[in-house]
């Protein structure tokens, strides 16, 4: 997920500014929406990001990573001991060549891939380590490494509770798991929290996986050709989404299909680029990891800020727990649910262990945040809220600052993966929210069609305005899942556990084997 | 002995010359069977939408179909009817590898191929399926201009 609040409503204003007339109607209608957003979804945000009294710690973050803890010891650290496995999977070593054609774990792996790595791992890094410091890395990595059970859990379940229907189309997902987990396990209220978890994904659909790339992708463009009315970006972007997921034209997401993974590994090339030219500083720069996750080198709060930036950053990030990645994995074709589970281990560990590091080694490596030479210690900004940098720069202005200090054309490039990320994952949000939209409503032609509509007119709202409690009440709603997901998980596990022991015994005895390909 | 020969269709004309060559073929050795493949180029390695995975079984099922109906059943008829004991299969994969595979697992002691169809761009840059068969088949190869 591409959360943060890296660009802030300062677009919109600086638009308004060119167009004083139009600016007063705007920022009338703006300041109307945002009231009433504001007033009606406040509470329910302000529960779901709540700190813990007395800190700056969201209970949410603890909510994702006790569950990602627990998971990890449930399974016996399954993350680790199926590691290589799953690598054997995603490869396709235990495929039966007469499947060939169907979803393979590669596909399905790279579908959800996409629609999590993105802006979250550029711009989201660089907040987490410009608060917390390189620290913050340290414990990003921990959370991404326990993540990987929460997402083994929630797949194998999507992949083992989807609905298969006659014309051979499925549909999976948190909802399906819930209710006929709960039914299988005797337990009540699994149809009612299957329902109020499909409205938050809706929810969270357009809005984290709309509206804010949406917002954040007009941001990123303006910030390149000057500032210029957001609906434009809008309705540009809804009417190649309304091409891709009402026109069925294919060739559209084919190519971004294609140019995203493709930008995904420009990206940690280029930061592969930037540490091996610098590779006498990568002793340093974990160094600095170390020292800062147990010290906080100066930064905000210490080594208490570091731990809040860095798990807050992971669990945004690769979304464990959060169920939108069990809706994209099952539709592999398998006879083994649990293999999908496998493979879905990987998906924290690409997104958080290895892209999101890389961003912050090049940003520490970079030395684009100012050290004390006396203390050794980052100093902090005026604010004392941040660590200073060399150009004021926060967020993605950040990162592209410090690629820019090693490849200084790199900073183009990264505004069109974002723009791309952007567009790549609201396709994928298209895809989740419209499930759990069928969910409750039915998989007529009608309705999908009426879903898919209001999509791309979230698209145009979003990049049109600044709306900043609808931004975080979608924000919101997207925990939110997680809340009822994580809790649901919780009965749900013992399942899970019974596949693995099922699934592991006969992987000992041989009974599950490779195929000669 | 029994010989079993092997004829790759790629829906066009040249895959048309090879069955006609491989009847021919067929005739004058006394072969004990002619299977006709088709592949369907597909890669397990490909980026898809969710949407586009989603749907995949059922789009599987159809090119299936498709290729059946279309290539494939038409080829074996018109070997039966000329008085040949045929059979046909139709597969996903990487043409050259699968074609090989299937034809080691069958026990075909020969494949026939229609000379490249694939042209421009793509045949620069990767060759064409036949000349990749031709390197790595594991049985002999006749290609049929």
């Amino acid at each position: 997920m591409k959360k943060t609040s890296v660009f802030g409503p300062t677009t919109a204003l600086a638009a308004m500014v060119a167009n004083p007339l139009a600016a007063q109607d705007a920022v009338g209608i703006d300041d109307k929406v945002n009231q009433v957003f504001a007033d009606l979804t406040g509470p329910f945000v302000s529960l779901i990001f709540a700190p813990f009294p007395g800190t700056s710690f969201p209970w949410i973050v603890m909510w994702l990573v006790i569950a990602a803890t627990v998971f990890t010891l449930y399974f016996g650290f399954v993350q680790f001991r199926f590691f290589k496995h799953a690598v054997q999977l995603v490869k396709g070593d235990y495929s039966d060549p007469n499947d060939a054609g169907e979803v393979s774990h590669f596909q399905a792996l790279a579908t959800a891939l996409s629609g999590t790595v993105g802006l979250g791992n550029i711009a989201g890094v660089a907040v987490a380590v410009g608060i917390g410091g390189p620290g913050a890395t340290f414990w990003m990595i921990l959370a991404g490494l326990l993540g990987m059970a929460s997402k083994f859990t929630e797949c194998t379940l999507g992949v083992k509770y989807r609905n298969e229907y006659e014309d051979g189309t499925v549909s999976g997902g948190p909802m399906y798991y819930i209710s006929k987990g709960f039914n299988e396990l005797g337990l009540p209220g699994g149809k009612i929290l299957a329902v109020v978890f499909s409205i938050f994904c809706i929810l969270g659909a357009l809005g984290g996986g709309n509206m804010f790339q949406a917002n954040q992708a007009h941001a990123q463009i303006s910030g390149i050709v000057g500032d210029y009315p957001g609906w434009i970006t809008g309705i540009i972007f809804a009417a190649v989404v309304f091409a891709v997921i009402v026109g069925g034209i294919k060739s559209i997401a084919n190519v971004t299909e294609k140019v995203v993974p493709f930008m995904g590994i420009l990206y940690v090339g280029a930061a592969l680029v930037i540490l091996i030219v610098n590779y006498d500083q990568i002793g340093w720069a974990f160094g600095q990891i170390f020292a800062g996750a147990f010290t906080g080198l100066g930064v905000a709060g210490g080594m208490v800020g570091a731990l809040i930036q860095g798990f807050k950053r992971a669990a945004f990030s690769n979304e464990a727990g959060v169920g939108s990645a069990a809706i994209a994995h099952s539709a592999v074709r398998t006879k083994e649910p649990i293999t999908e589970g496998f493979v879905s281990l990987l998906e924290p560990l690409i997104d958080t262990v290895v892209i999101c590091t890389m961003t912050a080694l090049v940003i520490v490596i970079s030395q684009q945040m100012i050290i004390n030479p006396e203390t050794g210690s980052y100093m902090l900004n005026e604010a004392g809220t941040a660590i200073a940098t060399v150009d004021g720069n926060s967020g993605v202005a950040l990162t592209s600052a410090a690629f820019a200090s090693g490849i200084s054309w790199f900073p183009y490039v990264l505004a069109i993966a974002v723009v791309l990320f952007a567009f790549s994952t609201m396709i994928s949000w298209s895809y989740y929210g419209l499930k759990a939209w069928t969910y409750l409503f039915g998989e007529s032609k009608t309705s999908e069609l009426v879903f898919k509509v209001i999509f791309c007119v979230f698209i145009v709202i979003g990049a049109a305005a600044s709306l900043g409690p609808v931004i975080d009440f979608s924000d919101a709603a997207i925990f939110a899942m997680a809340v009822v997901n994580i809790f649901c998980l919780y009965f749900l596990m013992k399942l899970v556990k019974t596949e693995l022991s099922s699934y592991a015994a006969r992987l000992d005895s041989g009974e599950i084997k490779k195929f000669t390909h | 002995m029994t010989v079993k020969l092997v004829v790759g269709l790629d829906g066009t004309e040249t895959g048309d010359r090879a069955l006609a060559f491989a009847k021919d073929l067929a005739s004058k050795i006394d072969a004990s069977e002619l299977i006709a493949i088709y592949v369907i180029e597909w890669s397990p390695f490909t980026f898809q939408t969710a949407d586009e995975n989603a749907k995949r079984h059922l789009r599987r099922e159809e090119e299936i179909e498709l290729a059946t109906s279309r290539i494939v059943e038409p080829a074996v008829s018109a070997l039966r009817k000329a008085g040949f004991n045929a059979r046909g299969i139709v597969r996903h994969g990487d043409v050259a590898e699968t074609l090989d595979k299937l034809t080691v697992e069958n026990e075909g002691s020969q494949i026939i191929v229609g000379r490249a169809s694939a042209d421009g761009f793509t045949k620069r840059m990767f060759g064409s399926s036949t000349q990749n068969l031709v390197m790595h088949a594991s049985v002999p190869v006749t290609v049929v201009g």
